[in-house]
């Protein structure tokens, strides 16, 4: 439909422009030669969306198959559903399940709440350079990389060395081996996960709060609503699609971790894998360390389309809640 | 309440702003403290915000060349630069086609590119398939092919190309131009802030990666910066292999803490360098591309 009428207008622009139509005037000769030079355009994309994501798709076949290096994907012998019952009898199944979604749970919550919390803030702020600095200073952590973070969490943590430690001596505590303590670990990689996408949803919530029309709050103003009135009856409600629809969206990928946090930041500590151990890091491991080729897949696979599934039903949601916004 | 009163309380607003400032960038507070402090007193003091006993040891061993870290300095100079330009212009090539409404197979396109973000092979397959198949182990393309063509990215350009002005493409066809000359001398052109925003999300991304280099890079020849960090913070002794090569410093009294620190500081350098120019960009090309998609 869009392109019929794209065409027409072609025709008429070349009229008026004095060109003989005649020559594309059979418009899908034209249209069909037109998609061939942007199909040509597209072309490497394609090419390598096909090689580092579908190619990939059919490995999945690894999850039932007993991989041998040598022998290669065609001639590694079928095992059925072993890799899976492998995995999902150990203990681990249950453990990096868990890990992953109740960190990522955590990480969401905390990060939508924080990142409302300094958006509203920050777009009351009248005084434009601090403003400014504010922005570009919560920023900041976003463009660190993980080795670099890593090291940073080192800094503060290390036993001897390290700030906490010394802060804890400063006011006659023992210290801590953090990196021997797993319960405390949950709540360290929220604190590293917060400070590192805080600022980055504040700012996303922030733009989002600046497209809202300006006359709700001078009708507001003009009513006489007090600070706390315009952020309950005017900012939250306005904001709320959005927060809505990016909490789906993290949701959506709940099942996926972020792996520089739980591997660099944790240093990969074997201690700390009841409490730090996740989908991602236990397939890293059970491919590049261990070299359980088989389970590794069966994992990913597991990973892959539990995930594939949530996305489904958030879109679901989304597309119930406000079409518009829906993802596809 | 007033205007006036509501101003009265308005500087309440500044205390969780200027809490959150300090905790974000403290930390290189302190990373820059470390690397200037004498390896004597992180020994006697441990780490702390202000040096106990200034030593630029660590930038004179880390500013040495030593050969490793100036190897892995070009190695994601130059994995970020032709990873940067070639992302661009491939996500561009796709990015055209799939905002142009009269294109015919526009929407199995789109599904194809959007699919890929909703389900994936997984890490093993694309290991195997990468290294065993296609042969980029300890290859530099192990680390600039992978990301070439981000879906999020043409995702974004093909909503902002979307929303250029259709006449002028129109006029152009009727002029004859092919579709890569409109490409290249229309769109792009009227693309910059589109392209610069999503340019300067691709350098953060080549420059900081180090899962590529985990993966697929053994050969120490090809260690980026964030590898070797990564490498030099879990293995102490890779550190002090570093040094000897150097032989400018004696093992003995070699300041590994600080010179960590320094190394980090130069890994994270470039990116705060750029950073003012993110930030420029950011807020729209946020909320643009990322929220609408």
């Amino acid at each position: 439909m869009q392109g019929q009428i794209g065409q027409e207008q072609v025709g008429m622009r070349a009229a008026e422009a004095g060109i003989k139509v005649g020559s594309f005037g059979k418009g899908t000769s034209f249209r069909k030669r037109q998609a061939r030079h942007l199909t040509i355009l597209a072309l490497p994309a394609v090419l390598l969306l096909f090689l580092f994501q579908y190619v990939p798709m059919g490995g999945i076949v690894l999850a039932f198959k007993n991989y041998r290096y040598d022998l290669g994907l065609w001639g590694s012998k079928w095992v059925g559903l072993d890799n899976f019952k492998f995995f999902f009898t150990s203990a681990d199944a249950w453990r990096v399940t868990i890990n992953t979604v109740s960190l990522n749970f955590m990480f969401i919550v905390a990060g939508t709440a924080g990142s409302v919390f300094f958006a509203i803030l920050l777009h009351e702020i009248n005084w434009k350079r601090l403003k400014q600095f504010y922005q570009t200073t919560m920023f900041f952590p976003y463009f660190l990389s993980w080795p670099v973070i890593a090291l940073i969490v080192y800094a503060l943590l290390n036993v001897d060395l390290g700030i906490v430690n010394k802060a804890l001596e400063a006011f006659g505590f023992e210290p801590v081996f953090w990196y021997s303590e797993p319960e405390v670990w949950p709540y360290i990689l929220l604190a590293v996960h917060f400070w590192k996408y805080v600022g980055h949803g504040a700012i996303i919530y922030y733009a989002g709060i600046m497209s809202f029309d300006r006359s709700f709050y001078e009708a507001a103003a003009v009513d006489g609503a007090t600070t706390w009135q315009m952020r309950l009856y005017v900012t939250v409600p306005m904001l709320f699609p959005l927060v809505i629809i990016l909490f789906l969206i993290n949701m959506g990928n709940i099942f996926h971790a972020e792996f520089g946090l739980f591997y660099m930041v944790t240093q990969d500590s074997g201690v700390l894998y009841s409490t730090t151990d996740v989908i991602d890091t236990y397939v890293y491991r059970s491919l590049r360390v261990i070299g359980d080729i088989g389970m590794a897949s069966a994992v990913g696979l597991y990973q892959a389309v539990v995930g594939f599934v949530l996305i489904l039903s958030v879109n679901l949601l989304i597309r119930k809640y406000s079409a518009e916004n829906a993802l596809f | 309440m007033t205007e006036t009163q509501r101003r009265g309380t308005a500087w309440l607003n500044h205390i969780p702003l200027l809490i959150l400032s300090f905790i974000c960038i403290a930390p290189i507070a302190l990373m820059i403290s470390i690397s200037l402090s004498s390896a004597e007193s992180i020994t006697a003091f441990g780490y702390s915000f202000f040096p106990h006993a200034l030593d630029g040891k660590a930038y004179a061993y880390v500013l040495s060349a030593s050969e490793r870290i100036v190897r892995a300095y070009g190695v994601s100079l130059f994995v970020t630069l032709l990873g940067t330009c070639l992302s661009l212009l491939v996500v561009s090539m796709i990015a055209y086609p799939l905002s142009r409404r009269d294109y015919m197979h526009r929407g199995k396109l789109m599904f194809y590119v959007v699919f890929t973000m909703l389900f994936n092979g997984g890490l093993v397959p694309t290991y195997i398939f990468v290294s065993k198949y296609l042969h980029l182990k300890d290859t530099v393309w192990a680390l600039i092919l992978p990301y070439l063509a981000a879906p999020w990215f043409i995702a974004m350009l093909r909503t902002y190309f979307a929303q250029l002005s259709h006449e002028v493409i129109e006029a152009a066809t009727v002029d004859g131009c092919s579709e890569f000359r409109i490409l290249f001398t229309l769109v792009i052109p009227m693309s910059k802030p589109a392209l610069a925003t999503v340019g300067l999300l691709t350098v953060l991304r080549y420059w900081n990666d180090w899962f590529l280099g985990l993966l697929y890079i053994d050969d120490t020849h090809l260690y980026t910066l964030q590898l070797l960090l990564y490498v030099m913070m879990a293995n102490i002794q890779e550190l002090l292999k570093t040094a000897a090569d150097t032989g400018i410093l004696e093992i003995a009294d070699f300041p590994s803490e600080s010179a960590r620190m320094a190394m980090a500081l130069i890994v994270a350098g470039p990116m705060l360098l750029v950073f003012p120019f993110f930030q420029k960009y950011f807020v729209k090309g946020l909320t643009d591309g990322a929220v609408k998609g």
